[in-house]
């Protein structure tokens, strides 16, 4: 056990992110009015690990962007850690975001300018500036965590997609966020690499009690999860336990 | 304690947009050298423009005023003074200006001790000057005579550091005169010299010097002579003809002229006054070099904002992600100032070595006119100016890239 485990596992069924009756409209009032998202609501507690599903156009990722603060619904309440978002600043938005949420994308998005370690640090020196010994440790600890101890130091650029992709999660982490949303986070990556970057997901959801929503094409991979929601032209059509179900996943690709 | 924590806080925070900044502009070497260079060529240019017209003015100034008074007091001038007229007639009256005789200043003794009162008055050197006749042999030049009190005349004219052969010795029989007169009249130090001026007053004089003041005008006209001789062949016993000052700043002889106008009630003259066009030439001058100062700069600016412009637009996506990684708008807004102030900083400093290279190379050009001087004074503020338009540049494009929705900015390919 490293001293960096989350041991405390008290309030475990505490709601991380509520939504109710969450819409979004883009264009709103404008000939292209386009309604992406129809009167969403659903919870999710700590230490959740959530499979988005839906086909493309769905609006799976319209959802996360709404849900991780980055972009804002049209009507509707969300909550994070019991926040109500609705009616804060952008200031504000920030501030949360910083401080509850973390991403992984399906390119990763690191930036190669900085090196992997100073990656993984990011949103810890974005929010205190310098960071200390015992953040510099944590990230060494999670980069330690994803395997990726050896290459600390070097620039992004030289990993492969599924290291990358790794960087991301650890980077993700960093900050101990009680929510990640990942978007399509192995989209990119071949099946083998896929499977051992979500059994990190599913190792830090144990461990770190955080929640975790990914979205996903992969029925493989959201069988795995606990709980699939589906998404079907900006309205929830299924939460539930995962069932492997070929015509939940009924694909036009 | 709040408030030292927020200023820890806000000190904390400025470490990592000093880092993203460094490292985005390291992370385009290419970019980053061209735009330095660009900024530094127009540093550069400012820096020996700048450098250049102030010595040159400088020089024209000093070689002006080198070889006259700041400020000339004289005797009033004479006029014809009309009889009154009669109340509620008119008279039509044809007036002959008046000729302007050789006259002294009354009391000039106690005008010069009241002048010496003045610490702003370097030098008040009494000088009676006059037209005379230089004679050798047959040969006869118009010259201007003049006598001066030399302990005093020095503070005008240094004339010892423009002696070209003999001595310094002014006195009853001695004189010193200009080298073109000396040429003109096949003279050196030691012959003799007739001066006449004229109602049989003549002297013979020993030549103990000649100077070069270079300019041709002086150099073939002016003779120097003691007081008291000066005063005898002009006929103008214990008197003299002008006051010659000299100020601290030169640009403030109009003024003091106007105040000795008043206080004295004689006729007083600036060197501002009787150098008009120097002045307006000089001005102009001052003007095109600000014009092209400005524009350069304009054009900097210019520069730096464009490549940012750019930079920003490259960046889209890693904008996007700092958001999505908690960074807020104000972060990302001075990431980018940040960068515009260090290109400035950088293409401003490498700018003003070049330009202290340029003015040193000109500066060692043997047969240079004058010689450049770089107040170090002047490459600080212009540093500094170039680092403030650097931030200033980086404004529009740092407002822009603060102002993206993360959201879209992430899917930015």
């Amino acid at each position: 056990m490293s001293k960096f485990e989350v041991l405390s596992h008290a309030g475990e069924q505490q709601v991380v992110l509520q939504l109710d009756k969450l819409n979004k409209i883009f264009n709103a009032d404008t000939p292209l009015q386009n309604h992406v998202l129809h009167d969403i609501s659903l919870q999710v507690s700590r230490g959740e690990l959530v499979a988005l599903v839906g086909t493309s156009g769905s609006g799976k990722s319209t959802l996360l962007n709404v849900m991780g603060l980055l972009d804002v619904s049209s009507s509707g309440e969300l909550r994070i850690q019991g926040h109500l978002v609705q009616g804060m600043t952008e200031q504000q938005r920030t501030q949360l975001r910083s401080e509850s949420i973390g991403f992984v994308f399906q390119f990763h998005h690191l930036i190669s300018a900085f090196s992997v370690l100073d990656n993984v640090l990011m949103p810890l020196m974005l929010r205190f500036g310098k960071p200390a010994k015992e953040q510099v440790e944590y990230a060494e600890y999670l980069l330690g965590e994803v395997g990726l101890m050896q290459f600390m130091r070097q620039s992004t650029n030289r990993l492969s997609g599924g290291q990358q992709q790794r960087v991301a999660i650890a980077r993700a982490l960093v900050t101990r966020p009680a929510l990640v949303f990942a978007d399509e986070p192995t989209g990119n990556l071949d099946t083998q690499t896929a499977d051992e970057v979500f059994s990190l997901f599913e190792r830090f959801n144990v461990e770190h009690r955080c929640a975790i929503v990914i979205v996903t094409h992969d029925p493989r991979l959201s069988a795995r999860c606990p709980r699939t929601i589906r998404l079907t032209d900006g309205r929830v059509v299924y939460d539930g336990p995962s069932v492997n179900l070929p015509s939940l996943f009924a694909s036009p690709l | 304690m709040s408030f030292v924590s927020q200023i820890a806080s806000w000190r904390n925070s400025l470490w990592i947009e000093w880092r993203i900044a460094l490292r985005f502009l390291a992370d385009n070497p290419l970019q980053t050298l061209l735009i330095s260079v660009a900024i530094s060529v127009g540093a550069a240019v400012i820096v020996f423009i700048t450098a250049l017209m102030t010595g040159l003015q400088d020089n024209v100034i000093n070689r002006t005023l080198g070889t006259q008074a700041h400020i000339r007091i004289e005797a009033t001038r004479q006029h014809n003074i009309l009889s009154t007229t009669p109340e509620g007639q008119y008279v039509w009256a044809l007036e002959s200006p008046r000729a302007q005789r050789l006259q002294t200043i009354n009391n000039w003794q106690e005008v010069r001790d009241v002048l010496d009162q003045y610490p702003v008055l370097n030098t008040v050197s009494p000088l009676i000057s006059g037209p005379a006749f230089a004679q050798k042999g047959t040969a006869r030049a118009s010259i201007a005579l003049m006598g001066i009190d030399p302990e005093r005349y020095h503070g005008i004219i240094e004339l010892k550091e423009y002696l070209r052969e003999g001595r310094f010795i002014v006195g009853a029989s001695n004189v010193l005169i200009g080298q073109q007169l000396a040429e003109d009249l096949g003279l050196r130090t030691g012959d003799k010299l007739r001066l006449d001026t004229g109602d049989n007053r003549q002297a013979v004089m020993d030549v103990a010097g000649i100077f070069e003041l270079g300019v041709r005008e002086l150099d073939s006209r002016y003779v120097y002579t003691d007081l008291k001789q000066a005063q005898t062949l002009l006929d103008l016993p214990g008197g003299v003809t002008v006051l010659e000052l000299k100020i601290t700043d030169v640009f403030n002889a109009d003024y003091w002229a106007q105040r000795l106008t008043q206080l004295t009630g004689l006729h007083v003259q600036s060197w501002m006054e009787s150098n008009g066009q120097l002045l307006n030439a000089l001005s102009s001058q001052t003007m095109t070099t600000q014009m092209i100062r400005v524009f350069v700069a304009l054009s900097v600016a210019f520069g730096i904002a464009s490549v940012l412009a750019v930079s920003v637009v490259q960046r889209t996506r890693e904008i996007g992600i700092l958001r999505a990684m908690g960074s807020t708008q104000q972060q990302i807004l001075r990431v980018f100032l940040l960068q515009g102030g260090l290109l400035g900083l950088a293409g401003s400093l490498l700018g003003v070595l070049v330009g202290y290279t340029l003015v040193q190379v000109f500066n060692g050009i043997e047969e240079r006119l004058f010689l450049i001087r770089l107040e170090p004074s002047m490459l600080l503020s212009a540093i500094a100016i170039a680092t403030a338009a650097g931030v200033v540049a980086a404004m529009v494009p740092a407002r822009r890239a603060a102002q993206y929705d993360p959201a879209v900015a992430i899917r930015y390919v």
